[in-house]
């Protein structure tokens, strides 16, 4: 059994270690904002933070994560109640299939914890390593930079 | 403590050693240059790949910019557009020739060998001629040089005079009779326009090679350039087409892939003439000599070990299994290619973890909007102590050597950089 | 495809339905959009006792906003709040037959559907109500779900709503509008960005087990032997499942059937026998290979006269390469078949899984639930079938399978590679005397459809062989889509070589040959608009007699800044345009690019773009489907093209398939709309790619004085083109 903190709550999960972070959250927790892209770290669908830090969760075992603070697009707000960066993305209609954009808002996340006013530039740097195929692009910058505003 | 005499002896003389100005004079334009004379200095600006350094990151080709991180602080690589004004659109050729000759600039002052001219200086006169007519035709852009940020007493350029007084040697290449044409070609460019020494040889305390040493393995923006000579780290001897192939491509399947200061360089060596490349990879090949004995057994057994499943035991093997077996063990689907089995790689058998550390962290990335390999970066995945297992677990299963002694300090200097 | 309407003024209801008229089910003249399909008003409105709306579509969200359109299209004419409506999408079991939710026609099909069916709904209420209330018609006050304070809910009584539809509706003034033409926020947005299961990857059915199949390392592979001995073992696995080549595993946790199909693979020996054309090579192998040929396109005397230019132009096979790789749930119990899929046309794919597994079509029901944007026919129904065929080994046991991002890679229908051939004279006087053009290309379309079009189908014990593949006609087409240009020539003749040997697996991806052929013929027209020494967009216009295809043009031209824009070394700009399929929507993109020529990277500037899509339901889903349009444009014309060698593809991974990313995008998009209230909707989904294409290839040779006709425009042939 391994023990993991995610969104706040103590999870106790009965898989092989080396399973990736992303199909425990999925599988296991029916966590369901984080998605699986590629399975090889080169996507950024599945996009979680480790302790504040932006992780691909698809190439992160899970017992590399004991003790640590697991946080997914759920533990950010609700349907009820989004967190900030939801309703950025949410204002600025920030999406086309979507499927991307849960990654995108925690890659966002990790961002704007540690700078809270980023440069167009700095954000275009920072999310390179998500990928969008719709071209939802633009919009996602805006909302970063929406969310940004907020604070 | 000798040089360091000599150099405070001569403090108040250097600025009165530099050179002569030449005078300023627009580059001629690009109708007065011959178009093969043009192609043939990016070919072999492609060799000397002077986009790397001279380019910044997500800035116009050749208009300066890009930080060089060396022991002596950072330099910013200039402007060496035809600007008139911010690059080097007032110099003539004689100045061009001069500085990479000499390594002075148009207006007299020493350079900082952070420009390789100790291994420029071995350029033919018609080599530098082709350079200058590449350089000279180039699209302007009007882009401040940026001040280097030197640590004293590096930042008094006058002390340069004394520095190259006591380790530079000018001149051109002197071929080797002995040898035939493709090993004087490949020595011509490896230790001339390439510049690999830079990397691949130890350097003193002020930053000269320690020439009887060369190619023994060196030190560049924190990532450990191997020993290229017969010290070589391989876990299998490179073949002189496995180092073509490398070279040309950022790849061999049983080596090795071009990370950190080397991608930049691959990828100019795609753009070189084929034989040139060829050349340098078989003077490469001399230059390790043919494997030992024992080499050849260790090769044998990192081959095996290649194929095989790893075995887990301990925390790095738990690690390794969870975060780096996947893709680097076999059973891995080719996708668009495996990833290297880690007994074969040279960054597990060199004295400094600092590759290493630096893949796993970092990743390695294809040039933008290129196929290439990817591998993602476990930067924020581990944990420091997570790394420190990885690494001991690596070093000794693949590496099948004693463990490394400077994990902490790199992983530190590594983390500094990333803040 | 004229809509006919009523404008229904506050005085008066022109069209009355009187009952007698209903039950005599007798009408004249084609119904408005998928209702000629679809007669029966409550096969898309239903109103329940309970005063619930539900509006019913065979079209499926991908991502292009449609469910909110739709919403508010009935919203409109049944004149409710969005919020009350419930809109169900795609279903065998509940909803009409729409075919497949492509080629940029739902609002045209299904929009033009419900905006009528909501219309002739809301004027039966209206009679009940009338009746009830002994009020003439057209004085009730409709407002909030109610007549004359009467809920929808007790007006409705019995079957009212099953009637035929009639060919003209009372619809309501566009000025009197408060729902279409206006913002209204996408109504899926909120759940997918807070983590509801919407997506079929998402779907969890209790009992579910996950599967993966194996795919072959290449086209047309073998089984020769199989030792699953290691994989069945393995924790978690419930079996393994085999028929002919077709080879899958099923277990009760996804990594453990992650790891245990690596462990299958390992132990399956395969017989290849692909023989993939050289890549460099393919379009000389198109140009050669046997065609039917097709004079689509005759006008003049073409082909008279003084010497042309010529040009050719050539584009590789392209992805969709969707952002999460194709995914299906199914079940089988009692003899039935459920299949949650993100296909694009569930009908369709019932039809093909029934083929397959032999079931009757009423056996088996296709839902659909969002995948990720598909970008046209990719591998979900290929995912359909591998999830069909392990639920029949597993009854009474749902079923996901989830393809990897090497099989979908590897296995789904690539955007055809295609050739092209334009050559054409100006006149004297500056216009284009003569214009001719070729396009050689495969099928654009291998939708299931048969069996025989489904991946899984080749590999079972009897396979299913793919029908030959067929040309979609003009005036829609498929490789030749958009070969036949909007602009008058005074003499023009355009062929379509339709080649039916297909080297690789080839399917219709967003645009079809439209994104060649606007690439091509734009392309083009500025050759022929230097050789009059005009200005691109002055020269485009000569030729444009649709004043709405004008009004494109000089929009984008105008807001871009087009003449007073002023060139500097390394940059310049360009212009495409093109009336989708000469049918759809109008959109015309004027950009500037800077070209390094020693990196080869082409930097994109600003990029401004106008739209004519007729009557706007949701204006920012046109925005955003023309944004979106533009960034998927640039990726696949700057860097996009499918690596194969003898034997294989290798481009298996975003390593090995790179598409835009952050860095590379434009600075800045500005797209702007013109609305046609009261005219038909047309299609937008498609409209921005050939002209995006068009517009960065003229930019380009603007900057460089060196003409690119060969995509993608990668680092390495720019900087091979351009020269040191």
């Amino acid at each position: 059994m391994i023990s993991l903190d995610v969104n706040g709550k103590t999870q106790e999960l009965d898989a092989d270690p080396a399973t990736p972070l992303l199909y425990v959250l999925r599988d296991h927790l029916q966590l369901n904002g984080a998605k699986f892209g590629c399975g090889l770290g080169q996507c950024g669908a599945c996009t979680v933070l480790v302790d504040g830090r932006a992780v691909f969760s698809c190439v992160t075992p899970i017992s590399t994560l004991a003790g640590r603070r697991i946080t997914t697009l759920e533990g950010l707000g609700t349907p009820e109640k989004p967190g900030r960066v939801q309703r950025a993305f949410i204002a600025e209609q920030a999406a086309q299939c979507g499927y991307c954009i849960p990654g995108m808002i925690m890659q966002a996340q990790a961002l704007l914890e540690r700078t809270p006013h980023p440069t167009g530039a700095e954000i275009r740097k920072h999310m390179s390593g998500n990928l969008c195929r719709c071209g939802t692009h633009m919009r996602i910058l805006r909302a970063v930079e929406r969310a940004a505003r907020e604070t | 403590m000798r040089p360091f005499a000599v150099i405070l002896s001569t403090v108040a003389v250097c600025a009165a050693c530099a050179a002569d100005p030449v005078a300023p004079d627009a580059v001629p334009a690009r109708s007065s240059f011959d178009p093969a004379l043009i192609a043939k200095g990016a070919q072999l600006a492609a060799i000397g790949n002077c986009q790397a350094c001279h380019t910044a990151e997500g800035g116009r080709s050749f208009a300066g910019g890009r930080p060089i991180e060396t022991p002596f602080g950072t330099f910013y690589g200039t402007n060496i557009t035809p600007d008139p004004d911010t690059g080097i659109g007032r110099w003539s050729e004689q100045a061009f020739v001069r500085a990479l000759r000499e390594g002075v600039d148009r207006d007299g002052r020493h350079l900082y060998p952070a420009f390789p001219y100790e291994y420029y200086t071995r350029l033919t006169d018609e080599d530098i001629h082709a350079l200058y007519a590449y350089i000279a035709t180039r699209e302007p852009v009007r882009a401040q040089n940026r001040p280097h940020e030197l640590r004293a007493p590096f930042n008094l350029r006058g002390l340069l005079g004394t520095w190259k007084a006591l380790y530079f040697e000018r001149g051109a290449f002197r071929p080797d009779a002995v040898r035939d044409a493709q090993w004087n070609r490949g020595a011509y460019l490896v230790n001339g326009l390439g510049h690999c020494g830079a990397c691949h040889t130890p350097r003193g305390v002020l930053g000269a090679e320690k020439k009887d040493q060369a190619f023994s393995g060196g030190v560049a923006e924190g990532w450990h350039g191997p020993a290229l000579n017969t010290r070589s780290p391989a876990p299998v001897p490179w073949t002189a087409e496995q180092l073509f192939k490398y070279l040309r491509t950022g790849l061999d399947d049983t080596h090795a892939i071009a990370a950190g200061p080397m991608e930049p360089v691959v990828r100019n060596l795609a753009r070189a003439p084929e034989e040139d490349v060829r050349a340098m990879a078989a003077y490469l090949e001399a230059l390790a000599g043919p494997p030992s004995a024992e080499r050849r057994k260790k090769a044998d057994v990192a081959l095996a070990q290649a194929k095989a499943a790893s075995r887990a035991n301990g925390r790095g093997a738990e690690v390794y299994a969870g975060t780096c077996a996947a893709c680097h063990d076999r059973g891995r689907e080719a996708g668009s290619g495996g990833a290297l089995p880690l007994a074969l790689g040279t960054a597990m058998t060199i004295p400094t973890s600092s590759n290493l550390l630096r893949i796993t962290l970092e990743g390695i990335a294809p040039p933008e909007g290129e196929p290439g390999r990817s591998m993602p970066g476990f930067a924020d995945a581990l944990t420091d102590g997570q790394v420190k297992d990885l690494a001991g677990y690596i070093r000794s299963e693949f590496g099948r050597a004693a463990a490394w002694t400077d994990v902490d300090e790199e992983l530190k200097k590594i983390r500094e950089e990333r803040r | 495809m004229n809509r006919r309407r009523f404008i229904a003024r506050s005085g008066a209801l022109v069209v009355s339905f009187s009952f007698l008229s209903r039950l005599a089910g007798a009408q004249a003249g084609k119904l408005p959009g998928s209702l000629n399909n679809e007669p029966m008003l409550d096969a898309w409105i239903r109103v329940g006792a309970d005063d619930r709306i539900t509006v019913f579509t065979g079209k499926a969200e991908l991502g292009q906003g449609i469910k909110t359109a739709l919403i508010q299209v009935a919203a409109e004419e049944l004149m409710v709040e969005p919020s009350r409506i419930e809109l169900v999408t795609a279903d065998t079991a509940r909803t009409p037959d729409e075919q497949y939710t492509a080629g940029s026609q739902s609002m045209q099909e299904s929009g033009t559907a419900i905006l009528h069916a909501a219309a002739q709904a809301r004027a039966v209420l209206a009679e009940l109500a009338a009746k009830r209330l002994g009020v003439p018609a057209e004085q009730l006050t409709i407002r909030d779900g109610a007549m004359n304070r009467v809920a929808y809910g007790e007006l409705v009584a019995g079957e009212v709503l099953h009637v035929r539809a009639q060919p003209q509706s009372p619809l309501r003034d566009p000025a009197a509008r408060t729902v279409m033409g206006k913002p209204l926020a996408r109504v899926d947005i909120p759940a997918k960005l807070t983590g509801q299961p919407i997506y079929v990857q998402d779907l969890r059915l209790p009992g579910m087990v996950h599967a993966r199949v194996l795919r072959p390392p290449s086209y047309g592979a073998r089984l020769r032997a199989l030792d699953s001995s290691a994989a069945a073992g393995m924790p978690g696995v419930l079996k393994v499942v085999r028929d002919g080549s077709f080879v899958a595993l099923a277990a009760e946790h996804e990594y453990q059937a992650v790891t245990a199909a690596r462990a299958l693979a390992n132990g399956a020996q395969w017989d290849e026998q692909a023989k993939l054309p050289d890549s460099k090579q393919i379009h000389e192998l198109l140009r050669t290979l046997p065609s039917q040929d097709t004079v689509i396109h005759d006008n003049g005397k073409s082909g008279t006269g003084a010497a042309m230019i010529e040009a050719e132009y050539r584009r590789p096979y392209q992805m969709h390469a969707s952002i999460g790789p194709s995914c299906a749930v199914a079940l089988y119990r009692d003899e039935a078949l459920t299949v949650w899929t993100h296909s694009q046309g569930v009908y369709p794919l019932r039809g093909a899984l029934a083929e397959m597994t032999g079931m009757p079509a009423e056996r088996v029901r296709c839902i659909h639930m969002e995948g990720a944007g598909c970008y046209g026919h990719n591998a979900a129904d290929d995912a359909a079938a591998d999830a069909a065929l392990v639920a029949r080994a597993l009854p009474g046991r749902p079923v996901r399978v989830q393809w990897m991002r090497e099989d979908e890679h590897g296995w789904e229908p690539f955007g055809p590679a295609m050739l092209s051939k334009a050559r054409g004279r100006v006149s004297a006087d500056g216009t284009v005397e003569d214009f001719q053009y070729e396009v050689w290309s495969n099928t654009h379309s291998t939708r299931p459809g048969p069996a025989g079009y489904l991946a899984a189908a080749w590999l079972v014990e009897k396979p299913f062989a793919p029908p030959p593949p067929r040309a979609i006609p003009q005036p829609t087409g498929g490789g030749d889509r958009n070969a036949i240009p909007l602009y008058k020539f005074a003499n023009s003749r355009v062929v379509h070589h339709f080649v039916t040997e297909m080297p690789l697996r080839v399917s219709a991806l967003r645009a079809l040959g439209a994104y060649m052929n606007i690439f091509s013929i734009e392309s083009f027209m500025d050759e022929l608009a230097a050789a009059a020494r005009a200005d691109p967009v002055e020269f485009r216009l000569r030729h444009l007699q649709d004043p709405r295809a004008q009004a494109v043009v000089r929009t984008a031209a105008e807001r871009f800044g087009w003449q007073a824009w002023k060139k500097q070394p390394g940059r310049g700009r360009g212009f495409g345009f093109a009336r989708y399929k000469n049918l759809a929507a109008y959109t015309a993109v004027a950009c500037e690019v800077e070209v390094d020529r020693d990196s080869g990277r082409v930097r994109v500037g600003r990029v401004v773009a106008a739209n004519d899509s007729g009557d706007i339901v949701n204006p920012d889903g046109i925005v955003n489907q023309i944004e979106g349009g533009i960034v998927q444009s640039a990726s696949w014309t700057l860097h996009e093209a499918v690596a194969f060698d003898r034997a294989r593809i290798t481009s298996r991974d975003w390593g090995g398939y790179p598409i835009l990313r952050f860095p590379d995008l434009p600075q800045s998009i500005e797209v702007h709309l013109l609305n046609r209230p009261g005219q038909p909707f047309l299609g937008t989904g498609e409209a921005a790619q050939g002209p995006t294409a068009a517009a960065l290839a003229n930019a380009f040779a603007d900057a460089t004085g060196t003409r690119l006709r060969e995509l993608p425009f990668t680092a390495a042939r720019v900087r091979q083109a351009l020269g040191a």
